[in-house]
């Protein structure tokens, strides 16, 4: 990169005829520019050899340590990484599948929930108080716990026409633990609306409901963007805990190809999968953000 | 004109060798060696059952020297071991370790047990057991990660399912068909499902036997399938409203069998299989399987 001033340093004395307002850098700027560019390039070169050098003692050290061959055959098997794939990715549906309905419903039921503990008046005390005992106990309530409890004690109790899917069940204890969080994020966000904001809109002659709906909700939910899409991605790879109740998910499939043929191969698969479902979803996050950041800045939208 | 400090130049110059040496010397300081050649002792030759030859106690290059340890998972099911307690003798994989430990020349007091989750019995690295038996069937394809033992136990898979299910009725493979099953993961059974029955429903696959049977429990698969000692002792014990519908023929002639698991390569494998087999030999192992599993004789073979 070169700095162009508009303003020459040193008027030139022999400047020809035709060429009289073209500019003609001085001297010392040339040799400052050509000195920069030579420090530029020689910190890139630097950076480079100091990068390789890293990178093949890492790769020597991995490639030369005494397990490695095993290791390669153990968890890097073209074959096995082959056989794996399909099933895998047939896992991968019913992540994806719990993803789409669960995610919908926890962002839907956190909302609600939040709105309930964020309600005035005394007469809502009781919806207050329920709607922070759930968020209190479900939040602490270890994941992993309540769907075992969802999916093997709902069943037990032999209820008519309720369902024993493990799915569908595994599904609600998702639903059940990821709102309680939801429902806090949205919660900050509607306590983080200034009050001023609910004042005038009153003053205004709008009802509570109008407020919330037109005036606090818009403003909470954009500023909780980043913290929801986060929820987003722990919720994604947490699908895969439904399968304790026997449904097949990604990392599932990899186990049962692992458990068989005692190759950590498709573990390895099923991983980078996830990784690349991931990114995506980390970039979209990081483009809202920009955005919103864009936006405020503007001081168009508040 | 600017001029370059000369001296800064060398001293990054320096730096920028030092760290490359620095890095190099690691590559060649820092790699482990690897101890399980070199540092223990030669593996012996093959030779007959323990105590005679090269295969005594103290002559075995074991995880603690004088000690042998073995593995198990936990917790560690009936009828193979009694109170999730490896340790007591009771059941039948632990009385075949304390078995194959005695022809080693190793006491009772001299046995160590590990928990080794199934997971992990594969894994590649540094084995913390010398070796491990968890109802692991030998296959080809598993030889090649790690070693095993000769058989010391004939397996057969059978199914089992509430009594008053639809699935209780099955007498042959193709009654199975329709039927919702479950099996555990990792297990031979889910081979056996997915190979010799090929069920139209989705099977559910299981972390653990106990999550199996909960779910037989609730009706939220028809029948499960898991080898036949572990059936009898289910439907006898555990789940009482459970029958065995049947039970399967091995697979293409060739019987399925639990094997002992060893690190790939270990220094034990040949003293350690010769023990199975002059058990096999003298009938010990035979006797142990009257003792500790029931009798499979009663159980139809479905076809």
């Amino acid at each position: 990169m070169t700095v162009k001033d508009t303003v020459p340093e040193s008027s030139d004395k022999s400047e020809k005829k035709g060429a009289a307002d073209a500019y003609v850098p001085s001297a010392r700027r040339v040799e400052r520019e050509r000195f920069k560019r030579a420090r530029a390039r020689r910190a890139t070169a630097v950076a480079a050899g100091s990068t390789l050098v890293t990178a093949v003692a890492l790769f020597l050290l991995v490639v030369n340590s005494p397990g490695w061959p095993r290791t390669r055959e153990t968890f890097f098997s073209a074959h096995y990484a082959r056989e794996a794939l399909p099933k895998v990715l047939e896992g991968l549906l019913l992540n994806l599948r719990l993803l789409l309905v669960c995610g919908a419903a926890v962002l839907v039921l956190g909302l609600l929930i939040a709105i309930a503990r964020t309600l005035r008046g005394p007469v809502f005390f009781p919806l207050r108080a329920l709607a922070t005992a759930y968020t209190d106990f479900f939040r602490g309530l270890p994941l992993i716990i309540c769907l075992l409890m969802v999916v093997f004690g709902v069943p037990a109790l032999r209820l008519q026409g309720v369902t024993t899917d493990p799915v569908l069940l595994g599904g609600t204890a998702l639903v059940l633990t990821y709102s309680a969080y939801v429902a806090e994020v949205f919660r900050a966000g509607i306590e983080s609306v200034h009050p001023s904001q609910r004042a005038a809109a009153r003053s205004l002659g709008l009802t509570g409901r109008q407020t919330l709906r037109f005036v606090i909700l818009p403003q909470a939910v954009r500023r909780v963007v980043p913290p929801l899409l986060n929820d987003l991605v722990s919720l994604q790879k947490d699908t895969g805990l439904v399968s304790i109740a026997g449904a097949v998910d990604a990392v599932y499939a990899a186990q049962i190809v692992a458990g068989k043929s005692f190759n950590y191969t498709p573990y390895v698969l099923a991983g980078l999968i996830f990784v690349a479902l991931t990114i995506p979803m980390t970039r979209f996050t990081d483009w809202i953000t920009a955005r919103m950041d864009r936006r405020r800045a503007q001081g168009g939208i508040v | 004109m600017p001029v370059a400090n000369p001296h800064r130049y060398a001293r990054r110059r320096g730096l920028l060798a030092a760290t490359a040496a620095l890095l190099c010397a690691a590559v060649a300081g820092c790699a482990p060696q690897d101890d399980s050649d070199s540092a223990k002792s030669p593996g012996p030759a093959p030779g007959g059952p323990a105590g005679k030859g090269s295969c005594g106690k103290g002559k075995l290059a074991t995880e603690t020297a004088g000690k042998l340890t073995v593995g198990t998972d936990k917790p560690a099911y009936a009828p193979w071991f009694q109170d999730d307690d490896p340790a007591s003798g009771k059941g039948f994989e632990s009385a075949v370790a304390y078995a194959v430990a005695e022809r080693l020349g190793y006491g009772r007091s001299d046995v160590i047990w590990q928990t080794v989750p199934f997971q992990n019995s594969f894994a590649p690295g540094e084995k913390k057991f010398d070796f491990d038996l968890n109802q692991i069937s030998i296959s080809d394809e598993r030889r090649r990660a790690v070693d095993f033992s000769p058989g010391y136990y004939d397996v057969r898979q059978a199914v089992i399912a509430l009594k008053d299910s639809p699935a209780a009725k099955a007498t042959s493979v193709a009654d199975l068909k329709r039927v919702k099953l479950g099996a555990q993961v990792g297990s031979t059974s889910l081979d056996v499902l997915n190979d010799v029955i090929k069920p139209g429903p989705r099977p559910a696959v299981f972390q653990k036997n106990d999550f199996a049977k909960t779910a037989l429990k609730n009706g939220q698969v028809d029948a499960i399938i898991v080898d036949l000692p572990t059936a009898f002792y289910i439907t006898s014990a555990e789940v009482k409203e459970a029958k065995i519908v049947g039970q399967f023929d091995a697979e293409g002639g060739k019987a399925e069998q639990f094997g002992l698991v060893l690190d790939k390569g270990s220094a034990l494998t040949a003293c350690v299989s010769g023990a199975v087999d002059s058990l096999r030999k003298d009938g010990t192992l035979a006797r142990l399987e009257k003792k500790w599993l029931s009798e499979a004789a009663d159980a139809p073979v479905l076809k």
